[in-house]
């Protein structure tokens, strides 16, 4: 058998789009069923069978999903209460969520429902990233069949007053982070904001408000229709469920699938994904969840299995298992040096550390793919990353810092051969060393 | 984090189309009454539709339509690096992915030829024809590299391929968007690993569950609503 999961055990069957997007097919695929009885049971009841599921965020920070929504007040007051879901998938690495929107938005719209259910919401928002424009169209005519079919809106068939908007963002990664988006989505700069007041008591608008990654929604109504106890029998305790786990960079065949928690990564890329260009044996590091997550190497990734739990082991994270490999030709300063760039482009600026950490820490990265660079160098960027981790208010910061650290930790001669290689051929003159600190 | 101006070139007024300002009204009402201004993201947008880029009247027009201050338009106008600040080319709009995913997969090829065709990154070409510009993950990594011209996806490029697109929308064209190698999103040529059980597309999947599993007794069922 290919991989782990059987066909008949996944959430998303039309990922790859090569089947009916609309209402008609997604039912026929076991959309839309039962849902009205959902609803009909507790708010209560709706939390703790997600909870029981053991559904963990899927956008990387791996909350329980069950959990969170209890977080939210219990009772209705004057202040409506809100789901926004996260679509705002701009990590270099991560392409899940789009398979999702386009291919089966039914899930999706579904889902909303089911957790504004849950969180006691008749609103809620999609926020989708700005660039993702036919998908945007394709989630706004599949919420249009939706609210045809009377399947929400008001007075609708499954009982719940239910009103679901598509917004959008402007290109910025900082609105993946929940309180970013929700300034960008009051009509702000997406800068965001120090917690507490934490979203479940002021979210958008002041109002509570939950913020779930479009994965851990769409999910939602297979869990509760097949059972919790179905979802939780895959993966290790603690990571259970499925999940849509993706690969780019040097496979065979680049592409997304869904996949048991907990499978082991080399399983993963050798059978979905082909493997790695010219065999295993040619991989050299793999970024195991979108580029914030450290790189690992290619002994550790023989090993390693795909959860929440298992990559700290190798001081990496799964982030959102969408893996970038590289082969062993790769150049992994130059690959950190463009990572660097991401960051220094996307950081917010509204905390020094970022906003001029992100910077340095580029061009000094520029430099080591050259070689141009002094050896006490790498220890002093290693030491402006992790004063920059953990000192901002959102997670760019950390973002920025772990992959520099993945790749010392990992390949750290790399660099030293480099910048010993660029000093050889060059004649030395008196204050050389001084010319090559910035 | 990037540092965006205003051109020094702006048109001496702007006006909302009809057809915009019919959309924009649409944007406005999905938020609640009072919180218009949610909807800067979307109109600013419109408004580069219209326009093809954002000017310093089109802003002004935007903060009096949401009775926002125009300094807080600004700020968003330059903030979200998808509003472009100077006129782009009359043809199209070349956005290369230079991230990570696509970098391991040849977009520096890709951005040699746009930089050989068209000068500088985030410039026009001599003939006003193209932009083209460097941009960050564009969140189609299974794909790569790829290009979005006009605001569609062009997968899976090869440099050939790119420079047909490119050759093409100088002539006039538009081609289809998704992948130059054929595959329908992300599914693999030659046949998907998954996804291959008949029975999942027979209709048979929601006639399998006639109960939810694990619901609450009767009775309970129902959660007092306020």
């Amino acid at each position: 058998m290919v991989g782990i999961l059987e066909d008949k055990d996944r959430i998303f069957t039309n990922i790859y789009g090569l089947q009916d997007w609309g209402l008609e097919g997604a039912k026929a695929r076991g959309c839309w069923n039962l849902t009205r009885e959902m609803l009909g049971q507790s708010h209560e009841w709706v939390c703790e069978q997600v909870r029981e599921s053991g559904l963990r965020g899927r956008g990387g920070g791996g909350f329980v999903t069950g959990f969170k929504w209890t977080l939210m007040p219990q009772q209705f007051s004057e202040r409506p209460h809100y789901l926004v879901v996260n679509a705002d998938e701009s990590e270099p690495g991560a392409c899940k969520d789009r398979e999702i929107i386009r291919n089966d938005p039914h899930l999706l719209i579904e889902g909303c429902m089911i957790a504004s259910y849950a969180i006691r919401a008749h609103t809620a928002y999609i926020y989708i990233r700005g660039e993702y424009v036919a998908e945007r169209e394709r989630l706004e005519a599949a919420i249009k069949q939706a609210y045809a079919a009377k399947l929400i809106g008001k007075d609708n068939l499954n009982g719940w007053d239910f009103d679901l908007h598509v917004t959008h963002g402007g290109g910025a990664y900082i609105c993946g982070d929940e309180t970013a988006l929700m300034e960008s989505l009051e009509g702000k700069k997406g800068q965001p904001r120090l917690k507490p007041p934490f979203p479940a008591g002021a979210g958008i608008y002041g109002c509570p408000t939950t913020i779930n990654n479009v994965e851990s929604i769409a999910v939602v109504g297979t869990i509760l229709r097949r059972g919790a106890g179905w979802f939780s029998s895959f993966g290790r305790p603690k990571n259970a469920g499925t999940k849509l786990m993706a690969a780019s960079g040097h496979v065979n065949k680049p592409s997304v699938v869904e996949e048991a928690m907990s499978i082991p990564m080399r399983q993963l890329i050798e059978d979905h994904f082909g493997g790695v260009r010219g065999g295993w044996g040619k991989l050299k590091a793999v970024i195991p969840g979108g580029v914030s997550m450290p790189m690992i190497t290619r002994e550790q990734a023989e090993t390693v299995l795909m959860d929440f739990d298992d990559l700290p082991r190798v001081q990496s994270r799964l982030g959102t298992a969408t893996m970038i490999l590289f082969d062993e030709d790769t150049d992994l300063v130059r690959v950190i040096a463009r990572v660097s760039r991401f960051f220094k482009h996307e950081s917010c600026g509204q905390c020094t550390p970022c906003r001029e950490g992100t910077g340095w820490m580029w061009r000094v990265m520029e430099r080591m793919v050259t070689g141009e660079a002094e050896m006490r160098e790498i220890d002093m960027l290693l030491d402006v990353a992790s004063q920059v981790e953990g000192h901002t208010i959102c997670g760019l910061g950390d973002a920025a810092a772990w992959p520099i650290q993945g790749l010392f930790r990992n390949f750290r001669h790399e660099v030293e051969d480099r910048i010993t290689s660029y000093r050889a051929g060059k004649p030395h003159v008196q204050g050389a060393a001084l010319v090559a600190a910035e | 984090m990037s540092v965006r101006r205003l051109s020094p070139d702006q048109p001496a007024s702007f006006a909302f189309s009809k057809e915009t300002m019919k959309q924009a009204q649409w944007w406005i009402s999905k938020y609640p009454d009072g919180r218009q201004q949610s909807a800067v993201i979307p109109i600013l947008w419109l408004v580069q539709k219209q326009e093809g880029w954002v000017s310093e009247p089109a802003i002004r027009a935007v903060a009096d339509l949401l009775k926002m201050a125009t300094i807080r338009v600004y700020e968003v106008a330059t903030f979200y690096t998808m509003f472009m600040l100077e006129p782009v080319g009359t043809v199209a709009l070349v956005q290369v992915c230079g991230t990570t995913a696509c970098q391991s997969r040849g977009s520096e090829a890709l951005l040699e030829v746009c930089r050989k065709r068209f000068g500088p990154d985030s410039h026009r070409s001599a003939d006003g024809k193209f932009y083209w510009q460097e941009v960050e993950c564009l969140g189609a990594c299974s794909n790569a590299p790829m290009a979005a011209i006009n605001d569609r996806y062009y997968e899976d490029l090869t440099v050939a391929g790119f420079e047909k697109l490119l050759d093409d929308f100088a002539a006039g064209k538009t081609p289809p968007p998704g992948s130059e190698i054929g595959r329908q999103g992300s599914s693999v040529l030659g046949g998907n690993s998954t996804l291959n059980d008949p029975k999942l597309y027979d209709g048979s999947a929601p006639k399998g569950i006639k109960k939810l599993p694990n619901a609450a007794p009767k009775g309970k069922a129902k959660a007092p609503v306020a």
